[in-house]
Order: C-alpha cells, then sequence, then structure tokens
C-alpha cells in the first residue's frame, strides 16, 4: 500500500487545471499519464531527479480510476485531498441537478457506514 | 518594548466572502447575520490599533505536501502572494498580496530557536485561506505587515495540544521581548469540530455541538488545565477528523495567557459553528 502516492497523485492532479480537467475526462488515461510523467519524479516539482521504488498497489490504482472515494477513504488516502478533488470533479454538475451540497452529503452517505467508528488511519 | 495589543482566536469557514456578498436571492438565510457578526468581530481588532499582525494558521496541502511537512513553521519575506488555484476556485476566494514584516520574523525565528522551537522557514512562503479568511475578516484591507507561522494541524503525527499553548507562550514572551514601540496583534485561526471528507460532513450542525460547546467555554475563560485534560488527539478525532484545527486555536489562548476573553462570539452555521474569540492581555481598549 502506499497512502503516500495516493496522496501524490492527488494533490498534483488537483492543483493543475489541466490535469483536473483530463481526471475528469478519461480517469484510466489520466492515471496512466500522471504514473508516467509525474509521479516518479521526486518530491512535487522536480524534474531532473526521480523516485525509484513508488508505485500503487492495483486495488489503489483502480480506486482512482473508478473515482472511488468510498475505496480511497478506506484505503487511508488523506480526506482532505480526496474531498477537495472530487469536489472539483463533480460538484457543479450535482449543484445543477440537485441544488448546493447534494454532492457533498451524497458522499457522506456513502461513507456512512463508518459513523461510531474509528476512521481508517491517514497516518503514514 | 513592543506591546500586544490583541489577539484573537476565530473559526475560519472559507465560504464567508462568497456567502456574503452573493445576489440576495441566492444569498444562505444566515449570511446577513453572519455579515453582522463578522463586521462587530472586526472592530475588536480595530480598536487596539495595530501596525502588525502576528498571523497564525495551517497550509491544507497548497504548499506543503508530505514529501517535507514542517511540524512548525515561520516565513521570513518581505511579500507574500497568497490564495492557490485550487482556493480560489472551490472558495471564490481571490489572490492577495500581503506585505511582511522581515524584522519581527527573523526576532521571532531566533527567539523560538533560543526557546526550544526549532522552527522550519520559508523565504517563499504562500499564504492559504488559514490566514487570508482571518484576513477578510478581520482586516479586509490587508493593510498591515504580517508575520505568518504556520503549524501541523493535518498530516499526522501532529505535535501534542500542550505543545500548541507551549508555542502561544513562546510566541508571547518573544513578542513582550521584541525592541519595538509597535502594536503587535496576533490573529489565528483553527476549527472547533470538524469534518471534511467523512460521513459527518455538512450535515445539519457541526460533527459535535457538545464539544463546541465546552471547547468555546474553554477557551473563554483562560482554563488551559480543562483543555490539556479534555482534549488528545484521540479526543479531537471523535469530535471529528478534522478537529485538530482546534490546536491552533489553543496555541492562540497559549499567546493570550490563561486569561478570560473579552469577546467571545458564535454562530451556528448549517455544517459547523463559527467562533469570534479576542483578549486584550493588556486591557481592553474599547
Amino acid at each position: 500500500m502506499s497512502k503516500y502516492y495516493v496522496n501524490k497523485f492527488l494533490y498534483q492532479v488537483d492543483r493543475d487545471p489541466e490535469l483536473l480537467a483530463a481526471y475528469k475526462a478519461d480517469p484510466d488515461g489520466l492515471v496512466e499519464r500522471w504514473e508516467t510523467e509525474y509521479g516518479p519524479w521526486l518530491g512535487t516539482g522536480n524534474r531532473v531527479e526521480k523516485t525509484s521504488w513508488l508505485s500503487f498497489t492495483d486495488e489503489e490504482r483502480r480506486a482512482l480510476v473508478e473515482h472511488d472515494y468510498t475505496r480511497l477513504f478506506e484505503l487511508g488516502a488523506h480526506f482532505f485531498l480526496t474531498l477537495t478533488i472530487f469536489i472539483a470533479l463533480y460538484n457543479d454538475d450535482y449543484e445543477t441537478k440537485s441544488g448546493p451540497l447534494a454532492f457533498q452529503r451524497e458522499y457522506a452517505v456513502k461513507l456512512a457506514h463508518w459513523l461510531g467508528k474509528d476512521y481508517p488511519t491517514v497516518a503514514l | 518594548m513592543a506591546e500586544l495589543s490583541a489577539v484573537l482566536a476565530t473559526t475560519h469557514h472559507p465560504f464567508y466572502l462568497k456567502a456574503t456578498t452573493a445576489p440576495p436571492e441566492s444569498r444562505m438565510p444566515q449570511a446577513d447575520e453572519w455579515k453582522r457578526k463578522v463586521e462587530a468581530y472586526r472592530e475588536t481588532l480595530t480598536a487596539a490599533k495595530p501596525d502588525i499582525l502576528v498571523m497564525v494558521g495551517a497550509d491544507h496541502f497548497h504548499q506543503f505536501f508530505s514529501d517535507n511537512y514542517p511540524a512548525f513553521l515561520i516565513g521570513k519575506q518581505p511579500t507574500y502572494d497568497a490564495i492557490f488555484y485550487n482556493e480560489e476556485r472551490e472558495f471564490g476566494i481571490p489572490p492577495y498580496v500581503l506585505d511582511g514584516h522581515e524584522e519581527l520574523s527573523g526576532f521571532m525565528l531566533q527567539g523560538l530557536l533560543d526557546r526550544g522551537f526549532d522552527f522550519s522557514v520559508s523565504h517563499e512562503l504562500k499564504l492559504d485561506h488559514s490566514i487570508i479568511c482571518p484576513i477578510i475578516t478581520t482586516r479586509p484591507d490587508a493593510d498591515l505587515p504580517v508575520v505568518p507561522i504556520y503549524t501541523n494541524i493535518f498530516a499526522p503525527p501532529l505535535p501534542s495540544p500542550k505543545r500548541f499553548w507551549q508555542l502561544g507562550r513562546a510566541i508571547r514572551s518573544i513578542i513582550d521581548e521584541y525592541p519595538s514601540d509597535l502594536r503587535i496583534a496576533a490573529v489565528g485561526s483553527g476549527h472547533l469540530s470538524l469534518e471534511l471528507g467523512g460521513p459527518r460532513q455538512f450535515g445539519e450542525t457541526g460533527p459535535d455541538p457538545i464539544f463546541d460547546r465546552k471547547a468555546i467555554d474553554w477557551l473563554a475563560s483562560g482554563d488551559i488545565d480543562a483543555i490539556l485534560e479534555n482534549v488528545t488527539h484521540e479526543s479531537m478525532s471523535g469530535a471529528g477528523n478534522a478537529t485538530h484545527g482546534f490546536m491552533d486555536l489553543i496555541l492562540m489562548m497559549g499567546i493570550a495567557g490563561a486569561i478570560p476573553a473579552s469577546y467571545v462570539d458564535e454562530l451556528d452555521l448549517f455544517h459547523t459553528r463559527e467562533m469570534y474569540m479576542t483578549w486584550y492581555p493588556g486591557g481592553d481598549p474599547r
């Protein structure tokens, strides 16, 4: 499991409008592209040094490709990064159809089975 | 010596600006009351006639990431850009440019090191909404030089509540020793109970109104003993997965000292309780 790498994906895609649009339009293609063009570079801005050992598990990659924020929560991806990027992807569509906070409320309902339990830790 | 003219501790709600500037027909019902409360709170800073603002906040994965996430960091720059693309996108907060006060930043950094707080320092720090939200609410002209201090309330493992209190005390003693006639106000933002990206998010109230009640009362009465007895990382998680921002409010009380607040107000919004608190350690100027 590489929560760090999942967080790095969420962090880098959320802060870049072009990557974000691509993640909405073609999640599979963008995840693959990120794994080649972004993930391997050291940290979040380096274009010379690489990290040789980080990668997603199959489950992490699937959760990212399927926009499965429930699974990401359960895998311990950081709640703020996950919420922020999925608001960017879905809030406007939900708001147009069902009013303000409709997406955020559905998000909460999908995680309702965690109420009263200790959440999966976001510690790395 | 410099005078600490006020200490403000507030929740920061990133949608304040958007909510209170929306056209009347699309404003949330509480928008007018919210604006009234914020403007009344702003007066508590204005009355203190500050020359410099020491600002306390927490970067929300905007500049900092887990390849290198500081526990505590101070900016030391002549100027600070503020608000990241994804904050403008989500919250509608426009970009800001603030003056910095490099001399006090340097004095603060050295004072912290001397007191055993081995701070990180940035010379290219961009400020996020944890600092700009209180600028919008308490000093919207953004006309004072700032000294920004960032804490980690976000990427565990986190420093302890006690450490935030101690850091507040250290900041206070450094301000008291700063050789200047200037008036310094400390303005910090954090959270009461808060849930983000979890099952209790965006409910009809904040995730833990009972915690919120106690937390406001502890801060308002300066009861640090009750806080340190009752507030742990685990108890904060129990109140909501993002409640750890409460530690920045503890830090602010550390700057004020264990004294009663002179101004306490609150507002129950649909998914959070907002808090507006001011201490006047040198006496109430109003």
